[in-house]
């Protein structure tokens, strides 16, 4: 128990390092590098706090996914010209007054969550009572999916919104072009290795973390986040080809997901007791088919974001 | 033990993404920074969902589940800035904004 206590002290002295030097650091790059640090050592300790699903969407999403997109960001943001400033930074008697009202904020948080005793508020009696109910054996795949399924939709269709707004922001006569990812035909060799070394592996990994998620840690979300890493790695290399955005089959995998999730919920109305809810014997098979959908859209999603608005015009 | 330190923690990198979002004066690193800040929410957050654990279960699912969709409309959040201030460098609009 005392190795365990030592574990968690160091991992937190080092996500609050990582955390401080991402802020501190001069050059862009560097905190680039830190933030990406920080995400994955924040992986071990929701590991540490039994979340291994919150755990593996970290450390592929808040990690990996987000790494890219941020090198992406640095290398696009700070390249040549002196980089994008709102005014000059603030003056050390600015800083050292926001040090201290933050580290007021930070305290307080602290007495909040640590000062209260008594039992916790707590919904897990409930949500393990119910868990039969939909023949899963993943507590958390069970709220996503079936308690908490209209918070997962509507997340669906956040991340949808947040693409077109991002396809929104291309130049005029690029639109339903192609986005640029990696710089094409000058892939290293490392890369072009890479990405045909991990891809097989990882397909593999993703559909697994997908089809375990229904009763071990895992799921769509987490399934998703791998399968686009390796879609990202491959079009990085110029293995695959960055399809141009007005594709149709590019636009029906973004919302084959959300489209099966509504229409299950809109049958729910008529075959069980209502919107989003799942007839008993069927519950299963119908939040794996759901999942299976949900998770090609979230890995050609979150792929599309990374390769950002597109850049030149399609062919026809 | 594990959530007291854990709990320190998460409150500290909510000061310490705030503290940069207020003094950062480059548009990428306070989207860092709010990122910094964010992750010290949800630690909160599994935190109390850690203190909510019973018999059979080691931490109550629904934040978690709270949690991880967090995650990801996080990382939508944080392509969306990326897409408009690489924009907003692309059309050069940004530079003006202080003189103008």
């Amino acid at each position: 128990m005392t190795a365990g206590i030592a574990v968690d002290i160091g991992l937190a002295a080092l996500v609050a390092a990582m955390a401080l030097w991402t802020i501190l650091v001069r050059d862009a790059y560097a905190a680039v590098i830190g933030f990406i640090g920080y995400g994955l050592l924040l992986a071990l300790v929701w590991v540490r706090l039994d979340a291994v699903d919150v755990a593996l969407t970290e450390a592929a999403i808040g990690g990996g996914v987000t790494g890219v997109l941020l090198l992406r960001a640095v290398g696009a943001l700070h390249r040549g010209a002196a980089p994008l400033e709102d005014g000059p930074p603030p003056g050390p008697a600015t800083r050292r007054i926001a040090a201290l009202a933050c580290a007021a904020v930070a305290a307080g948080l602290a007495f909040v969550v640590l000062g209260v005793s008594g039992p916790a508020p707590t919904l897990a009696p409930l949500a393990a009572e119910h868990l039969p109910a939909t023949g899963l054996k993943n507590p958390v795949t069970g709220v996503l999916l079936a308690f908490r399924a209209l918070d997962t939709l509507l997340e669906k269709v956040v991340l949808l919104l947040a693409l077109i707004g991002i396809w929104s922001l291309s130049p005029d006569g690029a639109w339903g072009g192609r986005p640029t990812l990696g710089r094409p035909g000058r892939a290293s060799d490392t890369l072009r290795f890479l990405a045909q070394l991990l891809p097989p592996v990882g397909i593999v990994v993703g559909i697994h973390v997908l089809w375990v998620g229904a009763n071990a840690p895992g799921g769509a979300f987490q399934g998703g986040a791998v399968l686009a890493a390796m879609w990202i790695l491959a079009m990085m290399a110029g293995l695959s080809p960055v399809p141009a955005i007005g594709r149709p089959w590019l636009r029906a995998a973004l919302v084959i997901g959300p489209l099966a999730f509504l229409a299950v919920g809109v049958a729910g109305i008529f075959i069980a007791d209502g919107f989003l809810a799942y007839p008993p014997a069927f519950a299963k098979p119908l939040i794996l088919a759901i999942e299976a959908a949900i998770t090609l859209s979230i890995a050609v999603t979150l792929a599309m974001m990374v390769a950002g608005p597109p850049q030149r015009p399609g062919a026809p | 033990m594990t959530m007291t330190v854990f709990g320190l923690c998460g409150a500290a990198l909510v000061g310490i993404g705030l503290y940069g979002l207020i003094v950062q004066a480059q548009p990428l690193r306070r989207i860092l920074a709010f990122n910094l800040l964010g992750g010290g929410v949800f630690l909160l957050f599994g935190v109390i969902a850690r203190r909510g654990a019973v018999e059979g279960l080691g931490s109550d699912p629904v934040p978690q589940a709270m949690v991880i969709t967090g995650i990801v409309v996080a990382f939508s959040a944080t392509a969306l800035a990326i897409s408009l201030v690489v924009r907003l460098k692309e059309t050069g609009r940004g530079d003006d904004e202080g003189s103008a």
